[in-house]
């Protein structure tokens, strides 16, 4: 009998680690089949012409493969929605967890987090119906499709993630700090930015990663908003490309194993690397800041 | 010695929600004295405490009838600014609860939101009151580490001289040591014993021998009800009802 039951222990154990196995392979299988498809890209330039080059003309002839402008275009559209999200993203944050009655919280939160169910491209459309005809008319721009309205829309979509993970944390502060403080003689106001925000930063700052790592990404909305034009951008409202939008167009006409084609994955390869590394700073962030013992987080 | 009232409490009810916690307490508390607070547990003696420096007003279906005086005027006059009220009356509480800061930053958080910028006078009083705590020889050369990196006892410590350190009136302790090992708690009472000639102090105690050993007057409650006050010596010798008798010999509670 006791072996019976060994056996059957076993095999759950084996069963459950192939199971958590699966999602690992996987990763490893398209990080694989992704740098093994943009590595030979490199045959045709160097790495340093293609990451600094300023032109991206794939199907000119000769090509050129420069994706300077689409990385600077996804760093300014990631940077200016974190301008919109972070502050709106972490002003909610306190507002639900330090501010907010009860039973106003309870129905903000959950409309907070309704936003990221939104379809991206729902998103999408929004900006360009709506925010981009807008955008045109009052600032008297050619176009309402750039760079503004995609970090715009981006914030949109990055404010659930930074809003509801800085609540977690705010939340998660231990009432004894707050009363320590107010019984010092702090106000409301001192009690939330003194004590409850520096105690909970880790976690917000962890979100605000997060957030960004979603808008930087985020391929539907830019495909949509963001204008498509692959140049440097001069000012807010010029159009931009950047690296999501430019694969998803771009490779349904590439031929297939062409240099287009390999140098789409290898902008794959440095969006990857991008997205890496904001998840690895979230990470190490989270970890470093971590509280330990009985009276703190 | 001054015996002048500091604290009247005058028929003091308090509610959460429809339950009373309190019922009719009047008390009264004197400067330079230390009063301690008995009762079993769910007895209302911290949350009478609490009253005492409207900490209960952050429970938001908390309702509070009756007077408190301090220095003859009523702390629950709507003309009274809380936040001043409770920069006169410090609080050291159960667990020791230190910011995640540096010891300093602890210590002069309450000079800060006081609105001293002076940064000689807050170095000052940080270190002063470091040593009213009887914990300067300790942290007094990493009082830029993190206090989180201080023991139980010495995390409590670092409290007292934070609460210390805005120089109040009044010092409200609920249970300092229920979350000590003896040695610490010893420092602390012996702490209490040198505070009392400069501040009036009140403190919650779950610890019969140490309301005996620390304090002059001794208020007994039950079920939300001041039962027996007097002096300390009188309660724990001779006190006039059996209720308080049995709950200081051990017989119940």
């Amino acid at each position: 009998m006791a072996n019976t039951r060994q056996i059957t222990e076993r095999t759950m154990h084996t069963l459950f680690f192939v199971v958590a196995s699966a999602s690992i392979v996987m990763l490893f299988m398209i990080m694989i089949f992704l740098f093994m498809e943009g590595i030979p890209i490199f045959n045709e330039v160097s790495v340093k012409a293609f990451i600094f080059g300023k032109y991206w003309y794939p199907t000119s002839e000769p090509p050129d493969f420069g994706i300077l402008s689409l990385i600077v275009a996804s760093l300014s559209v990631t940077l200016l929605s974190a301008l919109i999200s972070i502050p709106l993203g972490i002003l909610t944050a306190i507002y639900i967890a330090e501010i907010a009655s009860k039973r106003v919280s309870e129905i903000i939160k959950p409309m907070v987090e309704l936003l990221s169910a939104l379809p991206s491209v729902v998103i999408g459309f929004f900006g360009m119906v709506l925010v981009a005809p807008f955008l045109q008319n009052v600032f008297n721009i050619p176009t309402g499709l750039n760079l503004f309205n995609a970090s715009l829309m981006l914030a949109f979509m990055s404010i659930p993630t930074i809003c509801s993970l800085s609540e977690d944390a705010i939340h998660s502060v231990p009432n004894s700090l707050r009363e320590a403080s107010l019984a010092l003689g702090a106000t409301h106001l001192e009690t939330i930015l003194k004590v409850v925000v520096p105690a909970s930063l880790s976690g917000i700052s962890t979100a605000v990663i997060l957030g960004m790592s979603r808008a930087i990404g985020e391929t539907m909305v830019v495909l949509m908003v963001a204008g498509g034009a692959a140049f440097i951008p001069e000012s807010i409202f010029d159009p931009v490309r950047p690296m999501p939008a430019s694969i998803a167009s771009e490779m349904a006409e590439a031929p297939f194993r062409g240099a287009h084609y390999h140098a789409l994955f290898a902008t794959g390869i440095v969006l990857f690397i991008f997205t890496f590394l904001f998840n690895i700073v979230a990470d190490h962030i989270a970890y470093k800041y971590k509280q330990v013992g009985e009276a703190t987080l | 010695m001054d015996k002048s009232v500091k604290i009247e409490v005058k028929h003091l009810n308090f509610y959460y929600g429809e339950f009373q916690a309190l019922q009719d307490n009047s008390l009264d508390f004197h400067t330079n004295e230390v009063s301690a607070l008995i009762g079993p547990s769910g007895c209302g003696k911290s949350t009478f405490l609490r009253c005492l420096n409207r900490m209960n007003d952050l429970i938001p279906i908390s309702r509070v009838e009756g007077n408190i005086l301090l220095d003859g005027l009523d702390i629950y006059d709507p003309s009274v600014d809380v936040v001043m009220l409770r920069s006169r009356i410090g609080m050291v509480f159960q667990k020791p609860n230190p910011f995640p800061k540096t010891i300093f930053e602890n210590v002069a958080y309450g000079l800060r939101v006081n609105g001293i910028k002076d940064k000689g006078l807050i170095e000052n009083r940080v270190e002063e009151s470091l040593k009213l705590a009887a914990i300067w020889d300790e942290v007094k050369d990493r009082m830029h580490k993190s206090a989180l990196g201080l023991s139980g006892g010495q995390q409590q410590r670092l409290c007292i001289a934070r609460a210390l350190a805005v120089e109040p009136e009044i010092l409200l302790m609920d249970e300092p040591c229920s979350a000590l090992d003896p040695i610490a708690t010893q420092k602390i009472e012996e702490l209490i014993y040198q505070l009392k000639k400069s501040f009036t102090i009140i403190i919650v105690t779950h610890n019969m021998q140490q309301a005996a050993r620390v304090s002059d007057i001794t208020a007994f409650f039950y079920l939300g009800e001041l039962i027996e006050t007097g002096e300390t010596n009188t309660i724990f010798t001779r006190p006039k009802l059996k209720q308080t008798e049995d709950y200081i010999t051990g017989r119940f509670g």
